[in-house]
C-alpha cells in the first residue's frame, strides 16, 4: 500500500532545496542572466555553511555549550557570504566584462563542486574521522527544530509541521518573489530588464544594477538550498558529491514553473516526489528500473517545454534577452 | 504662444565610434513652439546627434544647454528629468507588458496601475490619442505602438520631443493623424524635432529645417523660404536632379507568366486569390496595394519560398523554351539556369546576415561554387569592393558586420549583391524604405539600368508618387486579388488609390 502520509513529508524535504534553487534561478533569469552556475553555487552554499558550523562547533569547549541562535546564524551567514561571492563572480564576468553566460555558468558549476569537495575533504581530515564524511549533528538539531505540535497532531502535524525553519522560509521566499515580480515597480523593472534591456535603459532603469542585484540575491537564495540539504535533509552530514544532480533539477524546475516562483512551491514538492518515487515503487533489485524512475522529473520538464512552446503564449516564454549581454552603445 | 526661445542649444558636439566620426563640431538650436525637421542622408549622424540628447550616447566633446543652462546628460533618466523625450525609429517597448506598464516603466514610487491608467486616459483625451492601457504590446499594430511611445514621453512630462522617422511605417491616414497631433503639441508650446526622409512631409509639417551632412552641421532655413530641391541639394552637397527617368522599354519579350496564383497562409487565410499577370523583359512592373494585400506572398511565391495552393509561374527563356518555377525551391530554380534576384522586405532577416561582414554576405550567393572543399573568398571580396565603390556604401571596412551599417547602406549592399548576379528577373520589395532621398534616387537609377539591360523588374512600392513615375505598368492588389493593371504613363495617384481599396477602383471611366 502506498503510504501517502510518510511519502509527502519525504517529497517536501526533497523539494525544498529544489524550491530555493529554482526561486534563486528565476530571479536571476528574470534579469536576463542565464546562470548555469546554480548547481555550483548551491554546492558552495552548502560547504560554506558546513565550514561555518564546523568552526563554531570545534570552538566550543563542550557540545553542551552550543548556543542555538549562533548555531543557526553562523552557518547561515557563512552560506550567504559564500554564495554571494559566487554570484558576484558571475556578475562581474557576464555583466561588467560581458563574457559568455553559458561558459561562465558552467565554469562556476565545475569550480563550485571542486571547491566544495576540496574543503569538504579537508574538514573530514581535520575532524580526524575515519569515515568519508563529517557529522555536525548538534548544529543540525538546531536547524531541524520543529514546532512543538508536530508530534501531537497526527497526520496533520506530519504533513505540514514536521519541517525545519528553512523549509518554511523557502516557501515564504518563493511567494514573496512571486509577488514582487508581479505587483511591484521593482518587479516590473526587473522583468523589463530581462525582456528588453535597451528599452529598460531608455526608460531610465539602471540595467546593470538590476542584473547585479537580481543575480546576487538569486545566488544567495539558491545557496540556502545547499545549506538546507546538508543541515536539515542530511542531518548535518557532509560527504563529498552527495548533493548529486539537484542543482540541475532546480534549473529544470524553473522551466517547469514557467518562471513563476509561486508555482514552484507545489511544483518543487512534485519534483521531490518524482525524485524519490523509485524508493516507493517496488522495483525489486533491478537497479536499472530505479534509474529510469529518476529520469521522470527531466522527462516532465521536456514535456512542459513542448506544451508551452506549442501553446506559444508570449507570457510563458523565457525572458526574451535571456543569455544575451547588454551594452548600451552597441549598434 | 510666440515664445520661441531656444529650448536646447548644442555647441560643438563631436562623437566618434571607434575610428568613425559620427558627429563633428555640431552647433544648433531647438526652439519651443516650433517643429524642426532634421535632414541628412543616411549615415549623416542625425540619429546619433539626437541620441546624445536623449542620453543613449554620451558626446566625446561639446556642450549642451537646456533653457540657457549647461547640462550633462549621462543616461536616459537625465534626459527625462530635463523634459527631453525621444521616440525611436525602432520602438523601445517591452512586448509582453501592457501599454500602461510600458508607460510607467522606469519611474519611481509605488506602483499604482489604476492611477497610471487614469493619467494615461487624460493625456489621450487632451491630444486625441486612442490607447487601451491594458492591451499587450505584442497585440498592437505599428501605429498603436507608436502612439504608446508618444504617450510614454508625454506621461513623463516631456516638452522637447524628438521623433526619429516616425512615418516610415505608417499608412498615409495614420501619418495625417500623427501630424495633427504634432501640430497640436507645437501650438501647446512644445519643442518638436522630426527626422524624416520624405520631402513632402518636411514641407507640410515643419517650421524650420536643419541640415547635416557627413556628421557636420551645414545650415538651417525656414521651411516657408525653401523648397525640396534646395533642401536636397544642401543635404547631398551638390545639385541633384529630382526626376525619375522612365525610358521606353526596348524590345520587350514575355519573361514571366503568372496564372491563377493562389496562396493560403498557415492560418488558412487567403493571401493571394487567382492572381494572373505577365512580366516582360526590359520593363518595370510596379505592384501597388495597401500593405499586407499579398505583395510579400506574391514575390515569395515567384522566388520559390512560399507554398502555393494552385496556379502556375512560367519562365520564358529568350529561345522561347519554358520552365515551370512553381513547386521548386530557390536552389532548384538556380540550377535550372534561371537567375532570379530577390530583394526582400526584411533586409536583415531574409536578405543579409547581420553578424557577418560584407564579404561573407556576398558569399551567401556564391558559396556553392568552386571545385575544392575550400570556399572561394577572393571573388566575393572583389564583389564587395565593387558594390562599395559603385554604390558609394559608407562602411568602415569590408570586414564590418552589416548590422552596424545604417539602414540605407544595408539596402545598398543587398541590392548591389543581387544586381551583380546579372539577373533576368529582379524582384524588389520596398527597395527604398527608410532610405534618404539621394540613396533612393541611386536605387531608382540602378533599377532603371537593370531595365535597360533587359531585366524583367517587379517593383513593389509604397510611395505612389514614385510608382507612377518609375513603373511602365502598375499592377494594383486589393485583398489578394488583382484589382487591375494600368499603364504607368496614363494613370495617376488618385486612380491607383481607389483601386487599392476597391476592386477595379469602383465606378471609374
Amino acid at each position: 500500500m502506498f503510504d501517502v502520509v510518510s511519502f509527502i513529508p519525504r517529497a517536501v524535504v526533497q523539494g525544498v532545496p529544489l524550491l530555493l534553487g529554482s526561486t534563486g534561478e528565476t530571479l536571476t533569469e528574470k534579469s536576463g542572466n542565464l546562470n548555469l552556475g546554480i548547481p555550483g553555487i548551491m554546492y558552495v552554499g552548502a560547504i560554506s555553511g558546513t565550514i561555518g558550523a564546523f568552526l563554531y562547533e570545534t570552538s566550543l569547549p563542550s557540545p553542551d555549550a552550543l548556543n542555538g541562535f549562533l548555531a543557526v546564524a553562523i552557518p547561515t551567514l557563512a552560506c550567504l557570504a559564500g554564495s554571494l561571492l559566487m554570484g558576484l563572480i558571475y556578475c562581474f564576468l557576464t555583466v561588467t566584462l560581458r563574457a559568455n553566460q553559458n561558459v561562465t555558468g558552467l565554469a562556476l558549476t565545475t569550480f563550485g563542486v571542486g571547491f566544495g569537495n576540496f574543503f569538504g575533504g579537508s574538514l573530514i581530515k581535520l575532524a580526524g574521522s575515519d569515515m568519508p564524511y563529517l557529522a555536525l549533528s548538534a548544529t543540525s538539531l538546531c536547524f531541524r527544530k520543529t514546532l512543538p505540535w508536530a508530534q501531537t497532531t497526527g497526520w496533520f502535524g506530519k504533513v505540514f509541521l514536521s519541517y525545519g525553519f528553512l523549509a518554511y522560509l523557502a516557501v515564504v521566499i518563493a511567494l514573496v518573489a512571486g509577488y514582487v515580480l508581479r505587483h511591484t515597480r521593482l518587479g516590473l523593472h526587473l522583468r523589463a530588464v530581462g525582456e528588453n534591456p535597451a528599452t529598460a535603459d531608455a526608460a531610465g532603469v539602471n540595467v546593470n544594477r538590476y542584473k547585479y542585484w537580481a543575480t546576487c540575491i538569486g545566488s544567495m537564495v539558491a545557496g540556502l538550498g545547499g545549506l538546507y540539504y546538508v543541515m536539515d535533509y542530511s542531518s548535518g552530514i557532509w560527504s563529498n558529491n552527495a548533493f548529486g544532480d539537484r542543482g540541475w533539477l532546480a534549473i529544470a524546475l524553473v522551466i517547469f514553473t514557467i518562471w513563476r516562483p509561486n508555482v514552484g512551491v507545489l511544483a518543487s514538492i512534485l519534483f521531490g516526489g518524482l525524485y524519490i518515487l523509485d524508493v516507493y515503487i517496488p522495483s525489486g533489485m533491478n537497479l536499472a528500473i530505479k534509474e529510469i524512475y529518476k529520469m521522470i522529473p527531466y522527462i516532465v520538464t521536456i514535456v512542459v517545454l513542448i506544451i508551452t512552446s506549442m501553446r506559444n503564449k508570449r507570457e510563458n516564454q523565457p525572458p526574451a534577452s535571456l543569455g544575451l549581454p547588454y551594452f548600451r552603445e552597441e549598434r | 504662444m510666440q515664445n520661441k526661445a531656444p529650448a536646447v542649444e548644442l555647441r560643438n558636439i563631436t562623437k566618434r565610434f571607434g575610428s568613425v566620426l559620427a558627429n563633428e563640431g555640431v552647433s544648433m538650436e531647438i526652439r519651443r513652439g516650433e517643429i524642426l525637421a532634421l535632414l541628412g542622408e543616411n549615415g549623416s549622424g542625425k540619429t546619433t546627434l539626437m541620441n546624445m540628447l536623449s542620453g543613449i550616447y554620451f558626446p566625446d566633446e561639446g556642450e549642451i544647454f537646456i533653457d540657457g543652462k549647461p547640462v550633462v546628460i549621462r543616461a536616459p533618466k537625465d534626459a527625462y528629468a530635463l523634459g527631453i523625450g525621444m521616440i525611436h525609429q525602432h520602438f523601445k517597448l517591452v512586448d509582453v507588458l501592457t501599454a500602461a506598464e510600458n508607460i510607467v516603466l522606469g519611474l519611481k514610487g509605488r506602483l499604482d496601475m489604476k492611477k497610471a491608467v487614469r493619467k494615461i486616459d487624460e493625456i489621450c483625451k487632451a491630444y486625441g490619442f486612442e490607447v487601451d492601457p491594458k492591451q499587450k504590446i505584442y497585440d498592437m499594430s505599428v501605429s498603436q505602438k507608436q502612439t504608446v511611445e508618444i504617450v510614454k514621453v508625454l506621461y513623463r512630462g516631456a516638452d522637447i520631443l524628438i521623433l526619429d522617422e516616425p512615418t516610415a511605417v505608417l499608412t498615409p491616414q495614420e501619418t495625417d493623424k500623427l501630424f495633427k497631433v504634432l501640430r497640436t503639441m507645437r501650438d501647446d508650446g512644445k519643442a518638436i524635432v522630426i527626422i524624416t526622409h520624405k520631402m513632402h512631409e518636411v514641407e507640410s509639417l515643419s517650421d524650420r529645417v536643419a541640415v547635416l551632412r557627413d556628421g557636420r552641421y551645414i545650415g538651417e532655413m525656414r521651411t516657408a523660404d525653401s523648397n525640396a530641391q534646395e533642401m536636397t541639394n544642401m543635404m547631398v552637397g551638390h545639385p541633384v536632379v529630382l526626376n525619375i527617368d522612365r525610358p521606353e522599354p526596348v524590345n520587350p519579350r514575355l519573361r514571366l507568366e503568372v496564372r491563377d496564383l493562389t496562396v493560403r497562409s498557415e492560418e488558412g487565410i487567403l493571401k493571394l486569390d487567382g492572381v494572373t499577370f505577365s512580366a516582360y523583359s526590359g520593363e518595370i512592373l510596379g505592384i501597388a496595394g495597401i500593405s499586407g494585400s499579398g505583395q510579400k506572398e506574391l514575390l515569395e511565391a515567384i522566388a520559390g519560398l512560399q507554398p502555393t495552393e494552385r496556379g502556375s509561374v512560367t519562365y520564358y527563356e529568350d529561345s522561347g523554351a519554358r520552365e515551370q518555377l512553381l513547386g521548386k525551391d530557390p536552389l532548384k530554380i538556380q540550377e535550372m539556369g534561371v537567375v532570379l534576384s530577390f530583394v526582400p522586405e526584411d533586409r536583415l532577416g531574409m536578405g543579409l546576415v547581420g553578424n557577418m561582414d560584407l564579404t561573407d554576405n556576398m558569399m551567401l550567393r556564391s558559396f556553392r561554387r568552386g571545385r575544392t572543399v575550400f570556399t572561394d573568398r577572393s571573388t566575393p571580396h572583389h564583389v564587395a569592393e565593387d558594390v562599395v565603390r559603385d554604390l558609394s556604401v559608407v562602411t568602415p571596412s569590408l570586414s564590418t558586420p552589416v548590422r552596424r551599417l545604417s539602414g540605407g547602406n544595408v539596402q545598398k549592399v543587398l541590392v548591389g549583391r543581387e544586381i551583380t548576379q546579372a539577373p533576368s528577373v529582379l524582384l524588389t520589395a520596398y527597395a527604398v524604405r527608410g532610405l534618404d532621398i539621394n540613396s533612393s534616387y541611386t536605387i531608382y537609377d540602378l533599377i532603371n539600368r537593370q531595365k535597360a539591360a533587359g531585366v524583367a523588374v517587379i517593383y513593389v512600392g509604397e510611395d505612389l508618387d514614385v510608382l507612377v513615375e518609375l513603373a511602365d505598368r502598375i499592377l494594383v492588389l486589393c485583398g489578394g486579388k488583382v484589382s487591375g493593371i494600368v499603364d504607368g504613363r496614363r494613370t495617376d495617384k488618385r486612380q491607383i488609390g481607389l483601386m487599392m481599396t476597391r476592386i477595379g477602383g469602383g465606378a471609374h471611366e
